[in-house]
This record gives C-alpha cells, sequence and structure tokens, in this order.
C-alpha cells in the first residue's frame, strides 16, 4: 500500500545497510526478521535512533545497554520490556501504536492470522518491527554469515574490533550480502562524533547474489 | 474595618511588645533526634570539613565552629561527627511549630530555632508576660527539647537580642520603653549576625568610630538614609528600637495527605485499590483546586501484623508528569502486590494507608502547551499501560552505570523513577559513578548480552581436564575446547583467546567480596564469549553476538 504522507516514506537505515535492505532503508508498517545476533538488532535501531526516534526492545532480558550506546542508541529514547511473558504480543501492539521503532524477541511461534494484524496495525501506525527470530510475513530476513573478530590472539590481546558478514534474503528478488563492522567506537574515544561512527565507514559492500 | 475605629488598636509608632524563642544550638538538637542519640553525646555537625555546631558536651571539650573535622576529633576523639543538613533543620523545627501554634497563635518563624510571637494577646490570656513565657518553655519541653530561651522586649531584633543575653534563666524580660538602653552597649556587628547589614557596612562603621549600637542609634536618620541607603536606615531605626515592624504571624499550612482506615482490615488488593479509589480522586482534585499538581507521593501501608510493632512499610514513588487519582491507585497495589503482577491475595491484612504528597508543583508549569507536546506524552501513556499490564518494573530504562563487572555497569531504572543519578544518596552508593576510571573494567568492545543470571559453562585443555587458574594467576593449561552448557557433547573447538584477567573487588569486606578470573575466548561457531572463574567454576559473564 503506498503511503501518501512523505515524511513516513521511509526511516533511516545506518549506512552499512543501505545496500543490503529492500529500498535502502528501513520502511514504516513493514517486519525485518534478524536471525540469532542481538548486535544485528541494536545496529538497526541505531540508524532511527540517531535521527531523533524512540525505540523500544521486547523480550531481551540480558540487553547490554553499554553495546546498544556504543553502537549509536540514544538510551534516554530507549523503553525496555525485558520480561513481559505471555503478554509479549499485546506489549508489541501497545508500544507499536507509539513508537517508531519496536524489536521484539517472540517466546512462541505466531500465527498467519496474528501476524497480518499486526501488520495491519504496524501500517496504520507506520512504525517498524525487527524480530528477533521468525515471522511468517517479513520484508527482509537478515543474517550473519560469518564473524571476523580482530584484537584476540592465541593467549594474549582482547577484542577490539569486529566485521561481519550479513546476508539478507528479500521477498522478491535476490538475496544479497554486504560486510560491515559491528565494532562500535570504544569507550575510551573522547566524544561521541555519531558522524564518523564506525558503521558508516565500512560501506564496502560485496554485492555477489548468493 | 473596626479595628481602625478603636483608638488603643491602632497603629502606633514604635515596635510591637515581642516574645522570641530561642532553642541554643537547633541545628544539634535536629540531627540528634534524627540520630537518636543521648542528650549529652558529644556530636558535631560538619560542613565541607568545617565544624558548623556542635553539642555543649563537644564545646567543653574544645571544639568550636569553624575548626577542621580531624581537628575536633582530635580535641575531643568520642566526638560523634554528622553531615551538616539544611533541610532536616526546617524538618525538625515543623512539629514544634505546630505544638506552639496549638498553645498561642500568631508565631512568626525567623529561623529554624527561633521564632516570635506577638506578646499582648499570650500576657492577656497567662497573666503576665512571664508566665506566658514559662508556659510557651514548658510547651517546647514537653517536646524533649531543653535549655530553650525567651526574651521579652520592644521588637523582634532586640527580644531575640535579650533572649540570647538570658544567662542561666529561662525568661528574661526588658521593660517596655527599656529596649534602647539594653541595645545601645552591644557592638554593631550584632546587626551583621541577624542579617540587616553586610560586613563590609559593619567594618566601615567602625572605621568611623560607631562601634556600638547606641553610637548607630544616635547618627539623624536622614543622614544615615543618605549615606548607606534604604537597608541601613531599617537597621539603624531597629537598633534604636524605633522600628515598627510587626511580627507577621505565618498562615500554617494545610495538611493534605489523605489517610484510609480498615475496620475489620482488608486482605485482597483489589479491595485496597477498589476502597481508596474515590477518596484518591477527591485529593487530586482538592490540590487541582489549589492550583498544585503532585509530582512525587510518599505511600505508607500499615498492615496487622506491623500495627502492633508500630511499623508501616514506606515508599515514595515519582510521576514523570504528574499523578491521577488512577495513578496513585496503580502505585499503591504495585506497592502491596510487590515486583511483578502477583495475586490479588495479600499475607497481612491491611488496616491503614496513608498517601503523602511528597512534591507539589504549581499547575503553570505543568500546562500542556499548544503545539509540540504531543508525541512524548503519547508514548509515556502508552508505557504506563504497559506498567499496568506488567507491573512497574515490567518497563524500563536503560543507563550506564559504574563498575567492573558488566551487569554492575547496566543499570536498569523502571519508567518514571529517577535515575541513580539525580537521586540523593548516601556517599556509599554515589561511589558508583560512570564517571569513574574503574581501572579492571572491560576495554575494547561491549558484548550485546549480558546475563542477568550467568549460565555455567565448560572449558577444557587439551589434555581433557577443566581449565583452572593456580594462586599466581597461570591457567593450568590452554584452552582447547569450550561448552555453553555443562553437558560435554556440545564441546567445540576454541579458536582464539586471551587472559585471565584477575579481577578482586571489596578485597576488606567479607560480605561483598568478588575475587575471580576473566577470560575472553572465540568458539567454533564464530561467537566471542567473555567467561569468569569464581569458586564453583567458569560461568558466562557476557556473550558477544
Amino acid at each position: 500500500m503506498e503511503s501518501t504522507r512523505r515524511g513516513l516514506e521511509t526511516r533511516p537505515a545506518a549506512a552499512g545497510f543501505s545496500g543490503l535492505l529492500p529500498g535502502g532503508a528501513l520502511k514504516p508498517g513493514s517486519v525485518y526478521t534478524v536471525d540469532g545476533s542481538v548486535s544485528l538488532v541494536l545496529a538497526l535501531l541505531a540508524g532511527p535512533s540517531l535521527a531523533g526516534s524512540w525505540c523500544g526492545v521486547i523480550g531481551l532480558p540480558d540487553l547490554g545497554p553499554e553495546a546498544a550506546a556504543s553502537l549509536g542508541i540514544d538510551l534516554a529514547r530507549l523503553v525496555l520490556v525485558p520480561t513481559p511473558g505471555d503478554q509479549w504480543l499485546t506489549v508489541t501492539a501497545a508500544l507499536a501504536d507509539v513508537l517508531p521503532v519496536v524489536a521484539v524477541r517472540p517466546t512462541r511461534r505466531v500465527s498467519e492470522t496474528e501476524a497480518s494484524r499486526l501488520g495491519a496495525r504496524l501500517r496504520q501506525r507506520g512504525c517498524t518491527l525487527l524480530v528477533a527470530g521468525d515471522w511468517p510475513l517479513a520484508e527482509a530476513r537478515l543474517a550473519l554469515r560469518t564473524n571476523t573478530w580482530s584484537g584476540l590472539g592465541f593467549g594474549h590481546g582482547h577484542l577490539t574490533g569486529r566485521e561481519v558478514l550479513v546476508a539478507a534474503s528479500v521477498r522478491s528478488g535476490p538475496s544479497r550480502t554486504a560486510r560491515m563492522s559491528l565494532g562500535g567506537r570504544p569507550p575510551d574515544a573522547p566524544g561521541a562524533q555519531t558522524a564518523d561512527l564506525d558503521l558508516t565507514l565500512s560501506a564496502q559492500r560485496s554485492s555477489e547474489a548468493v | 474595618m473596626t479595628a481602625l475605629a478603636d483608638p488603643t488598636i491602632g497603629r502606633r509608632s514604635g515596635p510591637d511588645r515581642t516574645l522570641v524563642l530561642w532553642c541554643p544550638d537547633w541545628p544539634v538538637t535536629a540531627a540528634r533526634v534524627r540520630a537518636g542519640l543521648a542528650a549529652d553525646a558529644a556530636l558535631a555537625l560538619v560542613d565541607r570539613g568545617i565544624v558548623f555546631a556542635c553539642s555543649p558536651v563537644a564545646r567543653e571539650a574544645g571544639v568550636r565552629r569553624g575548626l577542621a573535622a580531624r581537628e575536633a576529633q582530635f580535641r575531643c576523639p568520642d566526638l560523634v561527627v554528622l553531615g551538616y543538613d539544611r533541610v532536616l533543620d526546617d524538618r525538625a523545627f515543623e512539629p514544634v511549630i505546630e505544638r506552639l501554634e496549638d498553645t498561642t497563635p500568631g508565631v512568626q518563624v525567623l529561623r529554624p530555632g527561633l521564632c516570635a510571637v506577638r506578646s499582648r494577646g499570650p500576657a492577656r490570656f497567662y497573666g503576665s508576660e512571664e508566665a506566658a513565657a514559662a508556659a510557651l518553655i514548658a510547651c517546647v519541653t514537653g517536646l524533649g527539647i531543653t535549655g530553650a530561651r525567651v526574651g521579652i522586649a520592644d521588637g523582634t531584633f532586640a527580644a531575640e537580642q535579650v533572649a540570647r543575653e538570658a544567662g542561666s534563666a529561662p525568661v528574661r524580660v526588658v521593660p517596655s520603653g527599656d529596649s534602647a538602653a539594653f541595645l545601645a552597649v552591644r557592638p554593631v556587628t550584632t546587626l551583621v549576625e541577624t542579617g540587616l547589614i553586610d560586613r563590609e557596612l559593619a567594618t566601615l562603621l567602625r572605621r568611623l568610630g560607631v562601634h556600638t549600637l547606641g553610637d548607630f542609634a544616635a547618627l539623624p536618620d536622614d543622614r544615615v538614609r543618605h549615606r548607606f541607603g534604604a537597608a541601613a536606615a531599617r537597621a539603624h531605626r531597629i537598633a534604636g528600637a524605633t522600628d515598627d515592624g510587626r511580627v507577621v504571624p505565618r498562615v500554617p499550612p494545610r495538611h493534605r495527605e489523605v489517610a484510609f482506615d480498615w475496620e475489620p482490615p482488608l486482605d485482597r488488593v483489589d479491595q485496597v485499590t477498589f476502597a481508596i479509589r474515590a477518596g484518591l480522586d477527591d485529593f487530586v482534585s482538592a490540590l487541582a483546586a489549589s492550583r498544585l499538581v503532585c509530582t512525587e507521593v510518599t505511600i505508607e501501608v500499615c498492615t496487622e501484623a506491623l500495627a502492633g510493632a508500630g511499623g508501616v512499610h514506606t515508599r515514595s514513588w515519582r510521576h514523570p508528569r504528574w499523578f491521577t487519582g488512577a495513578d496513585i491507585a496503580d502505585r499503591v497495589r504495585w506497592q502491596l502486590q510487590g515486583a511483578g503482577p502477583g495475586t490479588s491475595e495479600l499475607d497481612a491484612a491491611i488496616t491503614r494507608v496513608r498517601i503523602i504528597p511528597e512534591r507539589v508543583d504549581s499547575t503553570a508549569d505543568h500546562e500542556q502547551g499548544l503545539w509540540d507536546s504531543g508525541p512524548d506524552e503519547r508514548i509515556h501513556h502508552a508505557l504506563t499501560r504497559v506498567q499496568g499490564l506488567l507491573g512497574h518494573d515490567g518497563v524500563l530504562t536503560a543507563v550506564n552505570g559504574g563498575g567492573r563487572l558488566l551487569r554492575d555497569r547496566r543499570v536498569l531504572v523502571p519508567w518514571g523513577d529517577a535515575a541513580p543519578a539525580a537521586r540523593v544518596q548516601p556517599a556509599s552508593a554515589r561511589e558508583r559513578t560512570e564517571s569513574a576510571p574503574w581501572p579492571g573494567s572491560l576495554p575494547g568492545l561491549s558484548p550485546a548480552t549480558v546475563f542477568a543470571d550467568p549460565p555455567r559453562v565448560l572449558l577444557v585443555a587439551p589434555d581433557g581436564a577443566a581449565v583452572g587458574v593456580d594462586d599466581r594467576g597461570v591457567l593450568s593449561g590452554a584452552p582447547a575446547s569450550f561448552s555453553p552448557t555443562l553437558r560435554p557433547e556440545g564441546l567445540g573447538p576454541v579458536t582464539a583467546w586471551a587472559g585471565p584477567w584477575p579481577l578482586v573487588e571489596h578485597w576488606w569486606d567479607p560480605v561483598r567480596t568478588n575475587h575471580c578470573q576473566r577470560l575472553q575466548l572465540v568458539d567454533g561457531s564464530g561467537t566471542a564469549w567473555l567467561l569468569l572463574l569464581d569458586a564453583a567454576g567458569w560461568v558466562a559473564e557476557a556473550r558477544y553476538d
């Protein structure tokens, strides 16, 4: 369905994702699934958060706020519902009414009916839903292919950087992969220079079809 | 209107006969009662390392105001040193004022510990000025405050000086018309101590040869006004006891708290919330009628079991905007249920719930703007609804805290509560700030998953034995395989690792002590882990996923 309001058309994703997502950005009213990586969910939230949006995270009790902040999420505009229990779908719907981006980890499989009902609500409110798990009607499914760590040796050093290969399978069209850094800024680096965040530096993407 | 017609009540020139009640060392008394110390304890209040006030016993031992705390402790080894809290002075004086207002109306609070009453009414009621003063002192003594003094003279300033000069006698009266003579011999600096003139002017007056209040009062009125300004002119009239200032009694503040009592006691949460609902709406609308909104409440719950012991369960709640009746009812429910949505059955029956507005604000500060107040308010409403569903701790915001362990660095604050940094805390809790350097904290990448309940893991050396760390901090063998669970069939190869990094915290405190080793590794699937070795074995502190 075409939106008539220009302001709602897209929501900026972090730069590393621009070649990966269909349309190059997060679409309001769409669902994206992320397989198995909390960092990748946080990196997807970082784009809208940097642009000034509120974000919600539901069902991730072990989320590390330091990692979220280092990827560029503003903690003052981050709402956490760590243990929604059985009511996670109700809570997701309630937050989707008011927050522009919501990430959720479902505790069980959702049926097609529930997914399409929530999808209608998302489209009406212009909310983007990121699902850490499986979802029937997803715009794109993102998964980590490989992790490359730097800084850690065999008995020496410590983790200083991380480069990942992310694959996105899209509903229509070929799937794509992109290489990006999920390092974040080192905690002792001065200032929150959001412009030179690691994510934006690593736009080297390999767009071969997989 | 009729008062103007009555020649005896009409405005005369010259000050009122005033009675001033002075409780010496009020900050010390307030702090002593708060800390529950004996009346003869050697106590000193310290403000920024300097003694601000001390008890008579400490003064006998040589402790003085303005002394460094260390020097004061040297002079009086069993000195109890407490921090000075200005708010406590006012708070502790409030019940005293209330009791005095029961004895005689029209009390003006000059400072905590010092108050003034027009003496004409009480003197007529009790028969004489001395009898009135004795009644007030008896009233204060009834509250456990010893050593109170009363001075009676013309005008507040003169009466205060009389009270301070009273010596060993609790009451001293300077007859009407003699106040100027009483004040004349005091030094000019007396005016500085009561804040009527500044120190600069006092120095100037001394250098001009004006040493006593009598000298000052002898100066011509218009000259003082021209040379030193209006404030000095007022001080000049007060020094000569010719000022016509009146005692301005305070308007007793209205009690806004509400209490609900039940006989027989209620034992279900929904009964309690239903019973208080209408009363809370009245409470909020009564505040609104005074153009106030409440932004913080304290809820006291008294149960049947606690009633005998005289105990109550108290908690303060803040609101990001302001409380409505339903919001307070929610807080009561959360307080009764504890964390999480529990059952409606209570383990002890409730006899009494008291709601005290802790902080009120003018409605003008909370008016809705015409534009741009929309989004945040909508978010707040939705989050409040989710809180109603899941309990107060169901919706959180995250703050980066200080600490070496990652779970210490993660601080989660329920939606609507103040972040810990904004709260007033004792020094022991304030030490955990994020800005402190925290040597030994984790450098480099921050893990996205920090386990609140760390799972046990297996770390095995090439020879098949579990990896350990000896007393010198050396690994018993290089980590070769790792399993994220305790089952050996989950073991996979370790592709990179580093450590162990020792972590020793609070070694001086047997309860909080924490001694462990950290190790970072990347497993065969490409996931990185941060492990901790404590006395029971390896646990996963965090996962880089």
